[in-house]
This record gives structure tokens, sequence and C-alpha cells, in this order.
């Protein structure tokens, strides 16, 4: 399979290896022709104000936007989640929202970098040992929609009054995170969203 | 749950501190010295801003000692921005490094564009939360910074000359290096670490992976979307632009036009787009003819 990354600013390289780890075939996007032939495709972590006038600019938007409309499975971390949320809470108005997932996010929701960590995460969708994550400036996951299947949460902080905040998403053939899987050697979220292609691709047969 | 796996957070890792340098790459880092400046820095696609009071070109013409920017310069800018926010501070100056990090800021860049505040010892970063970016001329120079807890590293280049060329020297000097030492065998490695007068174990690290352990981005010197498109190709994995842009004519469009070309720095159709009728860009200066020599600051 081909899996496309989009690689107009963000932590490209590290998704690319991880595919490549899985044995895949990452291919970079930096313009619509790229997309052609492409299985799925990986939304880096970056900023997200400066993906959106990039995806404008180049014209990957508006041909992502129809690929995605049309079900081309896809994984988006940190940044990538929050273009392909529906609603993006303290964004910017031009921001580019994907509607792929019913999910609500706020932006930078755990706050500025001083508030940026690390932690594990109990996954139970890709097995019992806990998953490395690390997040940095991450979007909170605020509301989800009732197709969404929340496959991992971060447990309340102590005091806080909020509940436990979804972290890990999936909808269909659209799988998200809050974090950065591809920052870790841990392979397993890719490996389920390699599945996720795999599946889409024989359903479509 | 009980048998819940999950770990109670750590925050200021050095994982955590290098995952937004990586969140950064691709991009452009510009100088902006007010909210309305730094908001048509948000809005041309910078993926962070850096708050100072005067860019290194305004800072080279009044001369004088060059200090940390007042705090409500910053908060404003804070205030004014969704991006992340970077602040220097005087090499070796970890009282106003911490003050900095009281405020907030995303980054913290010891720069040589200010004054140094010590003439041997850099600020010892894993003492902080805060990330830094620290500048360097060669590979030793990068690797001391990076053993002190520099989680970026960007070439010094020659601040507010609007003067890509001794950018380019540092970048050549660092990569070069960093080429050479992949084809060292294991004994030569001591040899490497003395003459870089770098910790053996960092020096190893280079030379397995062929890269730096933290990202390497270009400062010093870029003007044009050219400027960045070079240093990109020359293997820099993002750009800062200090007095480049709003010394120029259009700072709106000069500032993204440069973020396109960074992104798309090896598509020179692109960069000859988006390089047309841009106006006059920044005054330059000639190396040879300055007073100071911002690059020599940093030990």
């Amino acid at each position: 399979m081909t899996i496309g990354v989009l690689a107009l600013q963000g932590d490209v390289r590290e998704h690319v290896a991880a595919l490549a780890d899985l044995g895949e075939v990452a291919r970079p996007v930096r313009v619509p022709a790229d997309l052609d032939g492409i299985d799925g495709i990986v939304l880096p972590g970056g900023e997200s104000t400066t993906l959106s006038m990039l995806l404008a600019s180049s014209g990957v938007g508006d041909a992502l936007g129809d690929a995605l409309a049309a079900g081309l499975p896809a994984f988006g971390t940190c940044a990538g989640l929050i273009l392909l949320a529906t609603d993006v809470r303290d964004g910017r108005p031009d921001q580019r929202s994907f509607g792929a997932i019913e999910l609500t996010v706020r932006r930078n929701g755990y706050g500025r970098q001083a508030e940026s960590f690390e932690c594990t995460l109990s996954v139970p969708a890709v097995g019992d040992d806990p998953v490395p994550a690390v997040f940095i400036r991450a979007p909170v996951i605020e509301a989800v929609g009732p197709d969404v299947d929340v496959l991992a949460e971060l447990p309340a902080a102590p005091g806080s009054t909020g509940g436990a905040r979804p972290v890990v998403c999936r909808q269909g053939p659209v799988l998200v995170a809050a974090h950065h899987p591809e920052l870790t050697g841990d392979r397993r979220l890719h490996r389920l969203f390699v599945e996720l292609v795999k599946e889409h691709r024989e359903t479509r047969r | 749950m009980a048998d819940d796996p999950s770990t109670a957070a750590s925050t200021g890792t050095f994982t955590v501190k290098r995952g937004l340098a990586d969140m950064l790459r691709g991009g452009v880092i510009m100088d902006v010295v007010d909210a309305e400046q730094a908001k048509i820095a948000e809005d041309a696609g910078a993926v962070a801003v850096m708050a100072l009071e005067r860019v290194p070109a305004d800072i080279r013409r009044d001369g004088g000692v060059a200090r940390m920017s007042d705090p409500a310069l910053i908060e404003g800018i804070q205030a004014a921005v969704t991006v992340p926010v970077m602040a220097k501070a005087r090499i070796g100056h970890f009282a106003e490094a911490q003050v900095l990090a009281a405020l907030g800021v995303d980054f913290v860049d010891e720069s040589e564009v200010l004054t140094p505040a010590d003439e041997a010892h850099h600020i010892d970063k894993w003492a902080f939360t805060v990330p830094f970016v620290c500048g360097a001329t060669n590979l030793g120079e990068a690797l001391r910074r990076i053993s002190e807890g520099a989680a970026m590293i960007r070439s010094k280049g020659e601040a507010g000359t609007g003067n890509i060329v001794e950018a380019v020297r540092h970048l050549r000097s660092i990569l070069g290096d960093i080429r050479r030492l992949t084809q060292a065998d294991p004994a030569e490695l001591y040899g490497w670490a003395k003459d870089l007068r770098a910790p053996i174990g960092l020096v190893r690290d280079v030379a397995s992976t062929g890269r730096l352990p933290v990202p390497l981005f270009c400062a010093g010197g870029i003007a044009t979307p050219a400027d960045a498109s070079l240093v990109m190709q020359l293997g820099a994995e993002a750009v800062f632009v200090g007095s480049g842009i709003f010394k120029s004519d259009d700072p709106a469009r000069r500032a993204r036009a440069i973020v396109e070309a960074t992104a798309h720095f090896a598509d020179a159709a692109l960069v000859a787009k988006v390089s047309t009728g841009l106006g006059e860009a920044m005054p330059g200066a000639e190396i040879a003819t300055l007073d100071v020599k911002l690059a020599e600051r940093g030990w």
C-alpha cells in the first residue's frame, strides 16, 4: 500500500519512518498530484494555522477535502487532529477544518509549552501494555459525536472539575490522537491505522 | 480504574522540549516587536514568533547594551497570537531566562544578538522546564550547547545584516562535519571529541545517526524567499527571519513568500513565483564592514 504523509510543515520525517518500520510505502504530499493513488493519508503534528495556509495555497486542501469526503482513510496527530475535526475552538476563523471526524477540539487546550507533558496511556484497542504518549501544546477534545469511538482517555486531573478527556478517537476510517505517537518508538497506533487502511481497501473491492 | 496503566504526567522532559522544536520544522519563525507585527506574522503563516524590543538591525545601529525585552511587550504579543511565542535572554543570564519562563514563553533563545552577561558560561538549560534554542557556528559549539540542555540549535549567521553568507558558512561547517563524522571509525571519535571540545557520548550519537540529536534551524541573514530555499536545501530544518521581514518594503507579502519558499524549498518554479514583485528587501551589509560580529559571542 502507499500511504501519503502531508509534508507541508511539521514532524513529517517521524511519520514516514513509522510507516516504513511497518513495511508500508510513505509518500510525502506537497501538491495535489501527490494524492493520486494513495490508500490513506497521515496528517502530522505542526502548527495548524501554518498548515491551513499552506493547504490553501498549494491546492492540496481542496483536493484532500474531496478525497476525505469520498472516504480516504486518515490518521491525524495533534495539529492533524485539529485539521480533521468538525469543530475547532480558539482557532483562527480562516482555519481549515476537513470535518472528517465529529469532534469539538480546543487548540492548545492543555496550555502553553510549560504545560506540555508526557505520560503513558491505556489503549485497549492496541493491547494491554501502556502506550507512551507525548503531548505538545496539545488540543483538548471537548466533545465527541455519537459515531465516534473513544480508544483512550486521560484520567481527570486530581482536583479538577472536568472528567476524563478523550485523546485517541476513531470514526470509520479516520483515526486521531491528541498526542504524538510518531515521536515514540511505539508503532502500535500506526499499525492500527495501517490495519484500518487495509480493511477499507478490502471493503472497497 | 485500579488496573489503569496510565502514569502521571511529567512536564519539562527533554522529549517534551525537543518535541516542540520538532513541530516547528519546515516553518518560519519571525521576529516581531509588537502585537500588530505578531498578527501580520501569524496571518502570513509563521510557525512561531520571536518577541523582542528591537530587531537585530536596529540593535546593531543603536549600539549599547541589548537586554531581555520588557515583560509587557512579551505579554502583549502572547495575547495577540495563538502560535508559540519565543523570547531572547542574554548568554549566561539565567535570571532573564527565569523571568521569561515565569511569563510562560514557549521557547527561550539564549542569544548572541543580546549583549552577553557571562563571558565563560552559558545557561544551565537542564535546570529549566522551558525549552531553549542556542546559536552555533560549528559542530563543537552546537554539541556544547546540547550538552547544556538546548533543545534546538540554529546557525548564528550574522544577525541584522540581510547577508546570508555567514549562515551558509555555519550550516556548511556543522553539516559538513556531521557527514565526515559518520565516516570516522570508533577510535577516531575520541579525537573528534577532543577537537570539537564536545562530550564523546554526543559525538558517538551524531556519528551513528548522521544528524544532531535536536533540530537544526537556520538564523542570521535571511532576507528573501531564495535565501530560505538555499538554507533548507543545504540541510536546515526551518528558518528564523529577524530583520528581513519588517525592514522590507512589504512585510506581509514578503513574510508569506518566505513561508511558501520554506515549505516548498525544492520547487524552484514556486520560489520564482513567490519572489516576483516583492519590492525592496531589507538593506544589506557587507560582513567586512561590520564593527561588531555578533557570531563571535558565545563559547
